[in-house]
This record gives structure tokens, sequence and C-alpha cells, in this order.
């Protein structure tokens, strides 16, 4: 782990402003940030720890601990409400038996908020991986999740 | 021969289904033995409509939508791709009325061209600004793009020439262009919209900026939400260098210009423009005390012009057609266009450029059909979390920077969130200081303190405590919160609060709308 986490700070440490491009690649490979990487970032950025983990814990993005084989994003932004993410949303926690920021016991879901994914035109959204969903209600979140929990990404 | 079909890549086409309907487009093509050439374009912004297909004719575009997956073998019995007939059928994209009564200045080529072709681009115009801006003086560019009266329209509305003249006559080794592409808006997706449908009239208007103040580096620092946004841009600009455009030798001028994309990390308060060049440095995004000014001390401690997506987009077509040309749209102070995003509960939601000076009610009902639930409209927010609500009684204000001020409303970026009467304001009032206590920096204590405060009174307030005196305890908070911030982000979340308690006193359960 150690070697893979060095490797990926030194291919961006030589940016300017490398700390957030180095954060994104071990999140992207690792699916988190893990602890032991901070004192690696703080030496090869000449940084302390303390701004390291300063910049990891300022931005929802960023995460200390590994999230479920999935994650579940719902738009809680004003465009959203207008079209019903209140109850999409209260509708999910219940499906999934679990609040915002919490895994499934599965390990297959992680539920997270999130303030607007632009797709305001067709409310309420919903963001899974890299794909946005909108017009969502609950017979599609319903289809999802179960989807999700197959394993099969939508 | 081969029939040329159009499937949007755009991210709303694609959260209804485009991606599906691109595939199974070109499964029965295969299948039937019908050559088609398949171009993933951008969005019209015709949203109610997506997935929206288009088909090259004769004629001109033909379109039809909105079109599932399961459509498709219909479509092809149909022949659509002569532009049979077919109940999905919508006639002539240009004369679909939402789009015909638009003035599409900015995004005239978004959703029309392939968003990633150089020579797409050209064809539609593009790249004649740059080529006019290389042939004139670093002064005279500037000079147009204050004649223009082109306006930041991130939402400050900053005078973008003036903001360019002082990174102009700033004396520094290294300069720097930072395009703001933080979004972060509710109700907001034109930026989202032109960079994954015409990222070249970004990069254009970007490498512009660099040669009118003497920059040689670009970042666009790109909200996190928004992955294909990520993956168009990156293709885009390494296409635009491969032909020439970008590097050390723009057009074998001389001139440099190198441009790189950033990803943020999910903070709204990253679209506040310190915040964000603190991003871009590496640090957490907490904001700077002004002055210094970004022109005078930015990125790096740097002259920086920091300017947002729709705004560099903008700027193209002043080189390419004249500042007049642009000056000649809108009203008083407020030239030019704008893309106005209409979004929440409305019928027809999706991107309207026009003019400054139309009314919300325009656009709310010639352009976007009432709300979609069928129930009337009772506000509407315009220009993001921290804009104002407005009441349905003031929807025939003309939108223009100065009128909506002078009530205390902002257009800001364009963005216009439709509530029908099902809408607790109360309720959106507490959110608004909710969002201030999840996305505040920190930095100041208005903002971080008096959020959560905020919160708390509003609570109270709608539980029926002492509701007189807490109605007053939250317009003092407020009037803290407005002039004690050190952004935007503090001195502006009380603008949807006060609005909300001033023309819907009821829902908060007092009779008398409040002196605010």
């Amino acid at each position: 782990m150690t070697a893979t986490i060095q490797a990926l700070i030194d291919t961006h440490r030589s940016q300017a402003g490398a700390l957030l491009p180095i954060l994104h690649a071990l999140q992207d490979q690792l699916g988190y940030v893990p602890a032991e990487a901070i004192p690696l970032i703080a030496k090869s950025l000449n940084l302390s720890r303390a701004e390291v983990q300063g910049v990891i814990s300022f931005y929802h993005h960023f995460r200390s601990t590994p999230a479920g084989k999935h994650t579940l994003q719902i738009c809680r932004a004003e465009s959203c409400q207008a079209m019903g993410s209140r109850e999409l949303e209260a509708y999910a926690k219940a499906a999934l038996g679990i609040d915002f920021h919490q895994t499934t016991a599965d390990g297959a879901i992680s539920l997270e908020p999130v303030y607007c994914l632009g797709n305001c035109a067709c409310s309420p959204s919903i963001r899974v991986g890299d794909e946005v969903q909108g017009r969502v209600d609950t017979a599609q979140l319903d289809a999802l999740i179960a989807e999700l929990r197959q394993g099969v990404v939508a | 021969m081969s029939y040329k079909i159009y499937v949007p890549c755009d991210t709303t086409a694609a959260s209804v289904g485009a991606d599906k309907v691109a595939a199974a487009i070109s499964q029965q093509a295969q299948a039937q033995g019908v050559e088609v050439e398949l171009v993933r374009n951008g969005s019209r912004g015709l949203f109610w409509l997506e997935p929206m297909v288009e088909v090259e004719t004769a004629q001109g575009r033909v379109a039809y939508g909105p079109v599932r997956a399961s459509d498709v073998v219909s479509l092809f019995e149909a022949q659509f791709f002569q532009a049979g007939d077919h109940p999905l059928k919508l006639g002539l994209t240009e004369e679909i009325p939402f789009l015909k009564q638009q003035e599409r200045l900015t995004f005239a080529r978004v959703g029309v061209i392939d968003p990633v072709s150089v020579s797409d681009y050209e064809a539609h115009g593009g790249w004649a600004g740059l080529r006019n801006a290389l042939s004139l003086t670093q002064a005279d560019v500037v000079a147009a793009v204050t004649a223009s009266g082109l306006r930041g329209r991130g939402g400050a509305a900053f005078p973008t020439g003036i903001k360019w003249q002082t990174v102009l006559k700033a004396e520094a080794e290294q300069k720097y262009i930072v395009c703001n592409a933080d979004e972060g808006d509710s109700g907001t997706f034109s930026d989202r919209m032109l960079m994954e449908g015409d990222p070249f009239c970004l990069i254009e208007g970007m490498i512009i900026a660099g040669l009118a103040v003497g920059a040689t580096q670009g970042f666009i620092y790109l909200r996190s939400e928004y992955p294909r946004a990520f993956a168009t841009l990156k293709t885009a600009i390494n296409n635009a260098k491969a032909a020439g455009f970008l590097g050390a030798d723009i057009l074998n001028s001389g001139k440099a210009f190198e441009l790189e994309v950033r990803l943020g990390a999910g903070a709204y308060i990253c679209g506040e423009e310190t915040s964000l060049l603190e991003s871009l440095e590496g640090k957490r995004g907490q904001v700077r005390a002004k002055p210094p000014l970004p022109a005078i001390q930015g990125l790096f401690g740097k002259p920086t012009v920091v300017n947002n997506v729709v705004t560099l987009a903008s700027v193209p077509i002043i080189l390419a057609k004249g500042a007049e040309f642009y000056a000649n749209y809108g009203m008083g102070r407020s030239r030019g266009t704008l893309a106005f995003q209409l979004a929440g509960n409305i019928k027809h939601g999706g991107l309207v450029e026009k003019a400054f000076g139309l009314s919300l009610s325009q656009l709310l009902n010639d352009f976007g059909g009432g709300s979609k639930s069928g129930k009337p409209i009772r506000t509407v927010q315009v220009g993001g979390p921290l804009g104002a609500y407005v009441p349905a009684e003031q929807f025939d204000l003309p939108l223009d920077y100065e009128a909506f001020a002078k009530q205390e409303f902002m257009i800001g970026h364009g963005g216009v969130v439709a509530f029908d009467d099902s809408v607790n304001m109360a309720q959106m009032a507490q959110f608004a200081m909710e969002f201030c206590v999840e996305e505040s920096c920190g930095k100041c204590t208005p903002c971080r303190i008096g959020s959560v405060r905020g919160v708390e009174v509003i609570e109270r307030i709608r539980a029926g405590e002492n509701r007189e005196a807490n109605v007053e305890l939250l317009k003092d908070l407020c009037d803290t919160m407005i002039n004690g911030s050190l952004c935007a982000m503090g001195g502006m979340t009380p603008f949807p609060v006060l609005s909300a308690l001033k023309y819907f006193p009821a829902d908060f359960g007092v009779t008398a709308a409040p002196k605010v």
C-alpha cells in the first residue's frame, strides 16, 4: 500500500498546487484517502501533517474511510426540493435502513447527500458513480437499489 | 448513403436515458443494414424533450423526442433517419418555439456541433475571435471587451473589461487566467452545458483573455460533480493543442498559452473566487480578505483574471463580431444576453438565452409553460441558494441587474427555480441557513456561527415559540450576517431568508409582514 501511495504522490508532486490532484488520485485508486497517506504526502510536499489533514477534512468529496461498493448521492438542493427530493430522501433512507454518511450492512451502498448535480431541469436527481439520473421517482429508486445490491451497475 | 443522427451526450440528456438510446440506435442500424453516422452532440437545452434525437435533412435538422430506448424500433420502422413521420416527431429543430424565440450568441453552437471536433467548431464560426485578437494590440482587445458591456456572468456582474484592464496594467513575470467552473448554485447548469456542448468556445475565450492581459497559463477549476464535463474538457484541450491553438506558439504567432483543468472536491464555497484560488493552490478553500484583489495578487500571489465559464465563453463572439454587435442586445447597464436556466417545478425546463430585459413572467410562462405539477407557481428563487425568493406579484419585473437589485433580488448566474403552491417558505428559509451551516468555510464568525443560530431561531419560530420576538431576533441576526461577513456566503444567505419572511409571513405563523 505504501508503495502505491508514494507512486501516486510522485506522479503529481511536481504540479503547482499539487495537494488536491494527489488526493483525487489516491481516492480514485483506493476509494478513500487512508490515514497512512498523510505523513507521506506531508513529507513529499513539505507540509505539516495537520495541514494535509485539514485539507482532507475541509472537502466533502474526500473520504477517510472506505465507502460501500456503490455510493448513492441524493441531491438536496432547492430545485430538487421543488420536485419532491425531501420525500425521495426519506424514502431512500427507509429503504436502505441507513442515514446519510452511512453504509448498508451488506457493504453494497453508501448514502451521501449532494448539493446540486447541475441537472436541475430534470429534478429530482441522484448520482451513482459517475452516472446521474434525473426525474427520479421511488419506483426507479427501488429498481436501482435492487440492481446495485446485485452488484450490477445501472 | 449514410444518415447523420445526433444523440446528445450532455449529462441531463444522459440522466434520462440518452446513452441507452444511442446504443439502441447503433444496434438497430446495424441489424437493419442502415448506414448511420452517430454524432454525440451537446444538448439544445430543451430538457423536457430529452433524450432528443435529431436527423440531418436537406431542409435542416429534424427532431424527435423525448425518445426512450424502447421507441427506437418504431422509429426505424417509421424511417426516422429520412425524417419519417412518428408520434415523437417534433419537426424542424430550429422551428421549435422554445428555441426559435431565443437569441443564442454564447450558446449558438451548443447542441449543434460535435463538441470535441476542432474543425466542426471552426465550420460554425469558431476561432474567428481568436484570429482577430491576434491581429490587435492587448489594449484594443481589452477595450473591445469593455465596450461590449460584458459583466461577470457568475453572479457578481462586475464589468469584465475593467477586471482585465487591472491585470493588464499589473507588472509581473507571470500572470494567470482562471476559469471559475465551480457551478454550485442550485438551478444552474449553463456552465456545464457549455463545457459539455461547446468546450472550444470556453478555451478560445481563455486564450483571448491570456493574450489580452499577458497571461501564459490558464486553469479551469471544475467542480467534481461534473465528471462528463471533465472528460470533455480534457479531450478538447488535447485536440486544441494538437491543432496548434494552445501551446508555446499559438497559430504561429509566437504567443504562448497553456491550459489545464483541475477538479474541485465538493465545496460550494470554492465558487467564491478567493476560496477557489486557495483551493487551486492546494489548500483549504477558505476565503481571503480583499484587498488585495485577485487581479493584483491572485493565484500564487500573481495577477490573475478570475472569470466564470459563460463570461469567458462570451468573449469569442465579441471579438469576432465586434463590441457593438454584443452591446446592441440588452437594456440599461445590462448589455448582451444571459443564459437563463429554468429549473425546479417547471413544465418546460431548460436553457433560454435571451437579451436582458424580458420579464420573469415571459420566462416562466411563454418559455417554461407554467409549473410541472400544474399548480400555480407561488415563488421562484433566482440566482441560486443565496438569491431571494421572488413572489408571483413581482413576476413582471424586467430581468436587468439594476432593476432586480433595487428590489433586493439578484439575477446572479441566471438560474430560476420554480416552486408551486405546496412549498413551505419557512422550511425553505430554514434550509437556506442549514445550507450555510454545511458550506461555510468557517473563517468569519457571522457566517460560521450566525448560520447555526439562524437554523435554531427559525426552528423556534416554526414551533410557535415567542414568534414576534424571535422574528425580531432573526432580522437582527440577518443584519449582522449581511454587514459582518467576509464574503457572499454569509453576506447573502439572509436574502432568501428575509425575502421568504417579507413576502410569505403566514408560512412563519406571523400575520403582518415585518419590515425587513
